[in-house]
């Protein structure tokens, strides 16, 4: 076993535990906390697959602004274990038993493929931030013009309905 | 790495928000899960992206990974808008019925 494969092992384990942990745990700020576990396993799987542009955007933008705003909130709201509402555990457990019969009815489906395909880690130049810059700013920017729109958008809307009637 | 590693484990991680938007009643937990199902997703492009990096699809069309890398980029994009305009809904939700269990939403009345 490389240490590609290693790594590979110790962040899908990381991630997932972490994402278990945080639909199980009672109080939101320790859900919150371990998703963020989860968004930085999940940078470390695009810097081994050499993504290094979005592992650190995903680092700023979900870790950094989108994760604050989560805690921003529900430190306002002054919630903690003792004020989360319980479904009962019949739905709960039904709740899991669909969200598993998905997973295997999913992993059934695309684990059936003869050829092996191999995918590129640790080298190539796609991911860099002067292919996708060149790239963005060419090919892509008409899109990229209109989500500053929908930003502007974004911003007006959250102002609206944030305040105060 | 094989491809079929990252197809199991993005399908780990979104079925791990699949289940905790049936099982949990906390609307921030529940949008939590939307904003992993979407994280999910966006490993899995990363890794096709890779997976085309080289042989036939990098021959037909030379930017077909930095594409499919801008694409995971516009989907992070779209995520931020949506995150402030959601907490905006979740706050005035709190404010009205100072609680933010999704039951009391069951009628969108009163």
């Amino acid at each position: 076993m490389n240490i590609t494969t290693l790594l590979f092992i110790i962040l899908s384990v990381v991630a997932a535990f972490a994402g278990i942990m945080m639909i199980t745990s009672k109080n939101p700020v320790h859900s919150i906390l371990w998703l963020i576990v989860v968004f930085f396993a999940i940078s470390g799987h695009y810097i081994m697959l050499n993504a290094q542009f979005l592992a650190i955007v995903n680092i700023i933008v979900y870790a950094g602004a989108i994760m604050v705003l989560f805690l921003f909130v529900v430190m306002l709201m002054n919630l903690n274990a003792d004020t989360e509402p319980v479904k009962n555990y019949r739905l709960r457990l039904i709740g899991v038993i669909s969200g598993g019969s998905l997973l295997l009815v999913l992993l059934a489906a695309l684990m059936d493929i003869d050829k092996q395909q191999l995918v590129q880690m640790n080298v190539g130049d796609a991911g860099l931030i002067k292919e996708l810059g060149k790239n963005l700013f060419t090919n892509y920017v008409l899109p990229f013009e209109i989500s500053s729109v929908l930003f502007l958008s974004a911003m007006i809307g959250a102002v609206i309905i944030g305040k105060k009637q | 790495m094989d491809i079929k590693a990252y197809i199991a484990l993005s399908l780990v991680l979104f079925s791990i928000g699949m289940v905790g938007i049936l099982m949990r009643r906390n609307a921030i937990i529940i949008f939590m899960c939307v904003e992993l199902m979407l994280n999910a997703v966006n490993l899995l492009l990363v890794a096709f992206s890779k997976m085309h990096a080289v042989g036939e699809a990098a021959k037909a069309l030379p930017t077909v990974a930095s594409d499919a890398q801008i694409f995971v980029f516009f989907i992070m994009v779209v995520a931020a808008a949506e995150v402030s305009v959601g907490l905006a809904i979740i706050v005035m939700l709190y404010r009205n019925t100072h609680s933010i269990d999704v039951n009391f939403l069951n009628r969108l009345k009163n």
